[in-house]
């Protein structure tokens, strides 16, 4: 562990300061607590806020796994890994069951999470409407009159244009019946793995200075009609490795000519199955 | 076969030694020192103490240093060791009124008390290549100095304060907001907004400030003051009851004077834009004084229509380390959202194709 740093990275009454934000947000599913988001060694938008969250909860027992893009070796998660490494000295695993702290950047693992397991979002944009309305201070009032017309609006214009939603990622949910939440980045193939989840799910923006939550077994519902119910996507393959018909794919180029594979995002999921 | 992104942490550590070598140049040449850097380069040591929002020059240089004069990658390394430093409180105000001036102009008035002492400036230089600086050159020859005036150079806008023509800003023992603490909310207070400009980007304020000249947004600003110098710090701990100096910092500070047209309860009178900067940067310090005045118009009853006067806008965007991080983290990996919109506009151009055919 690095000298001169608290265990973490962050000095303990930061954490506290951290773990009162989180406690509000488990109370309060969906719905977006401001933080006192601290500066962070690594950049804005590349995982601080879901760092801080990971520091605040981590402790020395627990065994955490980064993922970025569902992989353990992309450089992002590598950085992170190494970061916690440094600062915390905890074990670290590939293995989604094994790990206790799961921090992750755009999806959730294929292996379902059980009780006691924690996972950290990092999220760019909080805000699921700052699309449809930039300003802050009226998203803020929007939320708090549970006024959600603006979305579904869009969703329908969407699909009076082109037939279907548009969104394929970052597919707004609502939680507990009551907040609408972005689900951050993750493919809308993911989305129904939050409902009703085992583990607790944390999400921290840190550039936008906002924590929210969605507690274990709490249901969530990506916005949809009902003549027009949401669509996971997928691509239509099995995993070139594994095999997998189930799990997400990511599309590989093989050369200049038009060939590719299909192979798992969740690199733990595919390693631990039998290759094909 | 596929090999996708393995070996990602060999591949950050050959990374991270190129860059060092790259930092180093060539070895021939020898190495800049963190204290020529902090005398030579003082003005970009400024800005990076200004916008890494931690007023130590020896550290700003250095940070310069390691980020191979990257101002914005330099302010970014001394805002994340500036977080970890324990906060002990809140200075007095500074009084800049009792500054030990090496600059302060008046575009207002003609001559003033105090003077007007234009001090180590690029006004009015040339600007042609100097190439005998190229040349290992001797020191150049010591100005002659003026006779020192322990005069107090009153500030402009005070003078016009006490003709009632200045609307005044009214003091307050509050505790300053601290932004590196609380999160960002609206409204925001004054002083938020000038705490969140004085460490924003140089180069952002002064594209906002120049809007506001080119009409977007009401602004008929004249220069009451410029002055830069060195000023006091002082903190009042509890525990002492009275103010202790803990050092001087040089600082520059810019007042302008904007028209009013005034309202039913307020008469016609001047109003202030207000910039203060750490260390010695005039450009900064104006444009913050345009843009504070462009903010102030809902209070002042103006109508708000450009992105200046928008307080969102402009606070959430000054950040240039929230924007770099935010900007740059494009270039992370995205493959996984990336295949879910291949997959989407596969099937939106399949049916848009089935729908021609039929």
């Amino acid at each position: 562990m690095i000298d001169g740093y608290n265990f973490g990275y962050l000095d303990e009454a930061t954490k506290r300061m951290i773990r009162r934000a989180l406690l509000k947000a488990v109370c309060i599913p969906g719905h977006q607590v401001p933080f006192g988001a601290r500066e962070m060694p690594l950049p804005y938008g590349w995982g601080t806020g879901g760092i801080q969250v990971t520091a605040s909860v981590l402790g020395p027992d627990d065994v955490l796994k980064v993922i970025d893009q569902g992989a353990d070796d992309t450089t992002n998660a590598v950085s992170i890994r190494r970061f916690f490494g440094r600062v915390a000295g905890v074990a670290t695993t590939e293995s989604t069951p094994e790990a206790t702290i799961i921090q992750t950047r755009h999806r959730i693992p294929e292996t379902p999470l059980r009780e006691g397991q924690i996972l950290v979002y990092q999220v760019p944009m909080p805000e699921p409407l700052f699309k449809l309305e930039p300003r802050v201070a009226e998203t803020t009032r929007l939320h708090a009159m549970a006024e959600y017309g603006l979305m579904q609006v869009k969703l329908y214009e969407d699909i009076a244009r082109q037939g279907e939603v548009a969104t394929s990622y970052n597919h707004p949910v609502m939680v507990n019946h009551r907040y609408l939440m972005s689900p951050s980045p993750i493919p809308a193939f993911d989305n129904p793995k939050m409902h009703m989840n085992a583990g607790l799910q944390l999400f921290g923006a840190g550039r936008e200075k906002r924590i929210y939550a969605v507690p274990p077994y709490t249901h969530v519902q990506s916005l949809d009609f009902e003549d027009h119910p949401f669509k996971p996507v997928r691509a239509p393959y099995a995993c070139a490795i594994c095999g997998s018909e189930e799990s997400y794919l990511d599309e590989v180029i093989t050369d200049d000519r038009g060939g590719r594979m299909h192979v798992c995002s969740d690199t733990d999921y595919c390693a631990s199955r039998p290759p094909v | 076969m596929y090999v996708s992104v393995k070996g990602g942490e060999t591949a950050i550590g050959h990374a991270h030694a190129w860059l060092a070598e790259a930092r180093r140049g060539e070895t021939a040449l020898p190495e800049i020192d963190t204290a020529q850097i902090e005398q030579q380069l003082a003005l970009a040591v400024d800005r990076v103490m200004a916008e890494g929002a931690c007023a130590d020059r020896g550290l700003a240089a250095l940070a310069l240093k390691q980020a191979r004069g990257d101002s914005t990658e330099a302010a970014f390394l001394l805002r994340a060791y500036r977080t970890t430093l324990p906060r002990f409180g809140y200075s007095l105000p500074l009084d800049t009124g009792a500054m030990a001036i090496q600059r302060r102009i008046s575009s207002t008035y003609k001559d003033l008390p105090g003077g007007q002492v234009l001090g180590p400036t690029f006004d009015y230089t040339h600007r042609l290549l100097d190439f005998a600086l190229a040349a290992e050159g001797l020191a150049p020859a010591a100005p002659a100095e003026a006779a020192q005036g322990a005069e107090r150079m009153p500030q402009v806008t005070a003078i016009l304060a006490q003709e009632g023509l200045m609307a005044p800003d009214a003091p307050s023992n509050a505790e300053p907001p601290d932004l590196t603490r609380e999160p960002l909310a609206f409204p925001a207070n004054r002083a938020l907004r000038l705490q969140a400009m004085a460490r924003g980007d140089e180069g952002f304020l002064l594209g906002l400030g120049y809007s506001t000249q080119r009409g977007y947004g009401n602004a008929h600003p004249f220069v009451g003051e410029i002055r830069m110098g060195e000023v006091t710090v002082e903190i009042e701990p509890p525990e002492l009851g009275f103010a202790i100096d803990i050092g001087d910092m040089v600082v520059t500070e810019c007042q302008m004077v904007n028209q009013f047209a005034g309202t039913e309860s307020a008469p016609p009178q001047f109003t202030r834009g207000y910039g203060l900067v750490v260390g010695q940067n005039e450009r900064k310090a104006m444009a913050m004084s345009l843009v504070d005045r462009a903010l102030r118009a809902p209070e002042l009853g103006e109508e708000a229509t450009s992105p200046a006067q928008s307080p969102e806008f402009v606070l959430y965007h000054c950040d240039n380390v929230e924007s770099t991080g935010f900007v740059e983290h494009l270039k992370l990996p995205h493959y996984v959202d990336f295949q879910s919109e291949l997959e989407k506009i596969r099937a939106i151009r399949a049916r848009w194709f089935a729908e021609r055919e039929a």
